[in-house]
C-alpha cells in the first residue's frame, strides 16, 4: 500500500516534470525569470564581479535570451553548475538552458538527449611554451615533456597528434588547471597543453606573459555552445535564433549603439526583418517584434560581446581566429533571417 | 655545662645570613634554557636544528607578509606596486572579504543580519556549553534557531512563528500523554506538529515574503564562510541527539529498532559523504517536479546530519560499551525504568567517555562542509575556486586566499578543541 502510494507520487512527479518541460517558453514567461546554467567561474566566460554581478562571454548569451523573451537582461537566475552537475541540472528541469562552455559532441547530443542550438565559440587544444625554448611549431616538440590533465579528451588528442606526426613526448600528468599552471612555471614540463582559450587565460595571469607563446597548431575540435533539453523545439528555436541574431547583427553592422537608429532608417531588408520593423519573425517565435532589437541593444552584437569579455583589449587577449565572421575567414556563420 | 659548650663551639652566628642571588646559571632564562633546550648534547643539537628550521620558515614568509600590498584593485596592479620584490597581495582580501564571508549574492545592506545571528549564537550556545550559567538562559537557546532563521533568511515572521508553535504544541502533547503510553506521546506529538504546520501554511500567503519587514533572502544566495558556519552548527547540533538515539537503538533488545539502527549506521558509514551530497543535489531533483523542489540547503543539512550522526552513534556506542555491566545492574536494582536509568546513570558516564571522539567528529564535520563546493554551493572554498579565481582581476592569487580560509578554519577548530579539553578537566571525577 505504502509502496504503491510512493510509486504513484513519483509517477505524478515525473509527469509534472514532463509537462513542465513541454512548454519552457511559457514557463519562463509566467515565472518572469530565465534559469540559466553557467560555470562556477571561468575567466572571461562567466564569473561574478566584486558586486556579485555575473559577467562574461557565456553570461551574455543568457542575458540576450532573457532580454529577447522577457524584455529584461537582468531577469536571469544564474545557476552555477560544475562539470559533474551541469547535465543533470538541465535534464531535471532545474535550468532552462545551459551556457557553460560545453563541447558539442555526438554522445552529448544523441545519447544524453540535449539539443545544441549552435556554437558561440570554436575552441581547440593548443600548446604553450616558454619563449626561451625557441620553438615555433608543435611539430618541433620531439622528445618534449608535456603537462597534461589526466582523464580528459585532451590527453587522447595529445597522443593522437604525436603519433600522427611520428614524434615522441613524455607526459607529466596533472590534476587541475591550477596545478598545471604551477608545474609549467616551475619548469617541470617544456610545454603545457589544454584548450587554447584556457591557455590564453592562464598566460594572462603570469607575471611576465610576454615570456610565453602559444603555438599556432590547434590539434582538436572543441565547438562550445549553449544547449537545451531534447523535445522542446519551440524553446530551442528561441535560444538558437537569439544566438543567430547576435551573429547576424555583427555581419550586418548592427551594434548596441546604432540598433535603434538602424531599425528605423536602414534600407537593408534583412536588417529590417532582424530588428522587427518588417515581417513577422518575432511572432513566429512566439515573441514580440522587438525581441532581437532588445537582445542586441543590451548585450551588443557577437563581435562586441567577444571584444568586451575575451577580446584583444581584455587581459585574456584572444584573437578572433576561427571565431571571426565567415566574411572574414572565420567559422561564425548564421543562417539568414528570412 | 654551659661553659663547656661555649668552649667547644668556637663561633655561633646569632643572626641569619642575608639571602643571596642564586648562581647565574641556576636561575632565570639561563636555567630554563639549560633544563629545557640544552639538557643533553643530542637535545642541544635538536634545539639548534629546530631554530634553524624556524629561521628558514620565517625568512621565507615574513618578508612576504610584511611587504604585503593591501589596497590595489587587481593582481596586475599589485605586481606593479611590488615591482619585482617579494610580497603578498592581500588586496584580494580587502576587496573581496565580503564575498569570502557572506558569498557573492547576499545583499550587502543586510550583512548585519547574519552578523547579529552569529553574535547571538554565542549567547545561545553559552548555557549549553558552560553549565555553571543560569539555567533560565536555556529558554533563549530554544528560541535561537527560529531567531537565526528569521535573521538570515528574512521573509515573513509568520514562518518561524508557525514552526515554533508546531514544536510547542508537540511538546505540550508529549508532556500530557507520554505518561499514558510512550508510543501515543511520541507519534501523537509528531502528528500534532504536522497538523499545526499544515494549518499554519494557510496563514502564510504566497506573496507574504515579498513585502515582509525583513527582506527575504533565498537559500541560493547564501555563501562564503557564513555557509560553512551555518552547516557546521546546524549539523553538529542535530547529529548529537540523533547519534545518541541511534546508539541506544543499536543496543535495544527490540529487533526491529535494533536492525533499523544497525542498517542505517552501517549503510551511511559505508558511503562517502561526497556521494551523499551528490544524491542530495543531483538525484533528488529527478524525483521532484521542478516547481516543488526541497531547498538545497535543507537537503544538504539532512545528508550531512545523517552522515555525522552515524559516526557519533558509533562513538557513543564505544562509551556505552566501556561502562562496567555493574552500572546497568545498579540502575536496575535501584528500580529505575529504562529512560531514568539512561538519563541519570548510563548516559552521563558514557557521554563523558565519548567527549574526545564526539569533538573529533565535530571538527571533522566542520571541515567537511567545504565539500559542498563540488555541488556548486559557494562556501568559502567554492568562492575561492570559483568566482574569485575566475575573475580577470584575481586569477592567479592562491596563497593569500587559501591562507585566509585556513586561518578562519583554524580559529574555529582550535576553539572547539580547547573547549573540549576544558570540558574534560571540568568533568574529571575519577581518581587518577
Amino acid at each position: 500500500m505504502t509502496k504503491s502510494v510512493l510509486l504513484g507520487a513519483l509517477t505524478v512527479a515525473g509527469l509534472a516534470a514532463g509537462a513542465a518541460a513541454a512548454g519552457t517558453l511559457d514557463d519562463v514567461k509566467t515565472r518572469g525569470t530565465l534559469n540559466c546554467g553557467v560555470t562556477t567561474g571561468l575567466v572571461g566566460f562567466a564569473a561574478p564581479d566584486a558586486n556579485g554581478e555575473w559577467n562574461g562571454f557565456d553570461v551574455s548569451v543568457c542575458r540576450a535570451v532573457a532580454a529577447a523573451v522577457l524584455g529584461d537582461p537582468n531577469a536571469v537566475e544564474f545557476v552555477p553548475t560544475t562539470g559533474k552537475t551541469r547535465f543533470t541540472a538541465l535534464a531535471s528541469g532545474e535550468i532552462d538552458m545551459l551556457a557553460r562552455n560545453t563541447t558539442w559532441t555526438f554522445s552529448r547530443d544523441v545519447d544524453l538527449k540535449f539539443t545544441f542550438v549552435g556554437v558561440n565559440y570554436y575552441d581547440g587544444q593548443g600548446f604553450m611554451v616558454p619563449k626561451a625554448l625557441g620553438v615555433s611549431s608543435a611539430k618541433d616538440l620531439d622528445g618534449a615533456t608535456v603537462c597534461i590533465q589526466t582523464g580528459t579528451t585532451t590527453e587522447l588528442n595529445l597522443a593522437d597528434f604525436f603519433r600522427a606526426n611520428n614524434i615522441s613526448y613524455e607526459p607529466v600528468p596533472i590534476e587541475t588547471n591550477a596545478e598545471g599552471q604551477q608545474q609549467y612555471l616551475a619548469g617541470a614540463c617544456d610545454t603545457y597543453t589544454t584548450d587554447a582559450s584556457g591557455l590564453a587565460a592562464t598566460r594572462a595571469t603570469f607575471e611576465n606573459p610576454g615570456d610565453h607563446v602559444l603555438l599556432p597548431e590547434i590539434i582538436s575540435k572543441e565547438p562550445l555552445g549553449p544547449l537545451v533539453r531534447h523535445g522542446d523545439d519551440e524553446w530551442a528555436d528561441v535560444v538558437r535564433w537569439t544566438l543567430n541574431a547576435l551573429i547576424t547583427a555583427e555581419e550586418l553592422g548592427v551594434t548596441s549603439a546604432n540598433v535603434s537608429e538602424m531599425a528605423t532608417s536602414s534600407g537593408n531588408p534583412e536588417v529590417k526583418r532582424l530588428l522587427g520593423t518588417e515581417g513577422t519573425l518575432g511572432e513566429m517565435l512566439g515573441l514580440d517584434a522587438d525581441w532581437a532589437q532588445r537582445a542586441i541593444a543590451t548585450q551588443g552584437n557577437y563581435g562586441e560581446i567577444f571584444a568586451k569579455n575575451i577580446g584583444e583589449e581584455t587581459p585574456i587577449a584572444l584573437a578572433r581566429g576561427l571565431n571571426a565572421q565567415w566574411t572574414n575567414g572565420g567559422l561564425i556563420y548564421s543562417p539568414p533571417f528570412r | 655545662m654551659s661553659d663547656t659548650q661555649q668552649h667547644s663551639i668556637s663561633f655561633v652566628r646569632t643572626e641569619t645570613l642575608p639571602e643571596r642571588e642564586p648562581p647565574y646559571a641556576a636561575s632565570g632564562p639561563v636555567k630554563w634554557m639549560r633544563e629545557n633546550l640544552f639538557a643533553t648534547i643530542p637535545n642541544g643539537i635538536l634545539t639548534i636544528v629546530s631554530l634553524y628550521v624556524i629561521y628558514l620558515i620565517l625568512a621565507a614568509t615574513l618578508p612576504w607578509i610584511l611587504n604585503g600590498v593591501w589596497n590595489t584593485a587587481s593582481l596586475s596592479e599589485c605586481r606593479d606596486v611590488l615591482d619585482g620584490t617579494v610580497g603578498a597581495c592581500f588586496s584580494v582580501l580587502t576587496e573581496r572579504w565580503n564575498q569570502l564571508i557572506f558569498g557573492f549574492q547576499y545583499p550587502e545592506e543586510l550583512y548585519w543580519r547574519p552578523g547579529l545571528a552569529f553574535l547571538l549564537l554565542f549567547v545561545a550556545a553559552a548555557p549549553v556549553l558552560f553549565f555553571d550559567l543560569p539555567r533560565k538562559l536555556l529558554i533563549f537557546t530554544a528560541l535561537y534557531p527560529f531567531i537565526a532563521f528569521y535573521l538570515i533568511w528574512g521573509g515573513t515572521i509568520l514562518t518561524p512563528i508557525v514552526a515554533l508553535v508546531g514544536f510547542v504544541a508537540a511538546g505540550f502533547f508529549w508532556k500530557n500523554f507520554v505518561a499514558r503510553s510512550f508510543a501515543l506521546g511520541f507519534f501523537g506529538s509528531i502528528v500534532v506538529a504536522f497538523i499545526v504546520w499544515w494549518l499554519g501554511g494557510f496563514l502564510i500567503s504566497d506573496t507574504a515574503n515579498e513585502n515582509a519587514a525583513m527582506q527575504a533572502v533565498p537559500s541560493r544566495d547564501l555563501g562564503g564562510f557564513m555557509l560553512n558556519m551555518m552547516l557546521g552548527v546546524t549539523c553538529v547540533s542535530l547529529s548529537v541527539p540523533l547519534g545518541i538515539a541511534l546508539a541506544l537503538g543499536r543496543q535495544s533488545s527490540m529487533p526491529l529498532i535494533k536492525w533499523i539502527c544497525v542498517i542505517f549506521i552501517e549503510f551511511i558509514r559505508g558511503v562517502p559523504l561526497i556521494t551523499l551530497l551528490f544524491v542530495a543535489s543531483v538525484m533528488l531533483s529527478y524525483f521532484f517536479p521542478p516547481e516543488s523542489q526541497v531547498d538545497l540547503f535543507l537537503r544538504v543539512v539532512i545528508m550531512i546530519t545523517m552522515f555525522s550522526s552515524a559516526y557519533i552513534a558509533e562513538v557513543i556506542r564505544g562509551g556505552l560499551a566501556a561502562l562496567p555491566k555493574g552500572q546497568y545492574e545498579a540502575a536496575d536494582s535501584l528500580g529505575l525504568d529504562y529512560p531514568q536509568a539512561m538519563r541519570l546513570i548510563i548516559l552521563p558516564q558514557a557521554l563523558k567517555i565519548s567527549i574526545p571522539g564526539i569533538v573529533n567528529i565535530a571538527v571533522g564535520l566542520f571541515k567537511d562542509t567545504t565539500l559542498v563546493s563540488v555541488i556548486s554551493m559557494f562556501d568559502i572554498l567554492g568562492m575561492i575556486r570559483g568566482p574569485i579565481l575566475a575573475s580577470t582581476e584575481w586569477n592567479g592569487v592562491y596563497w593569500e586566499l587559501l591562507g585566509f580560509a585556513a586561518l578562519l578554519f583554524f580559529i574555529v577548530c582550535y576553539g572547539i578543541s580547547q573547549y573540549s579539553q576544558w570540558l574534560e578537566r571540568r568533568l574529571a571525577t575519577d581518581h587518577r
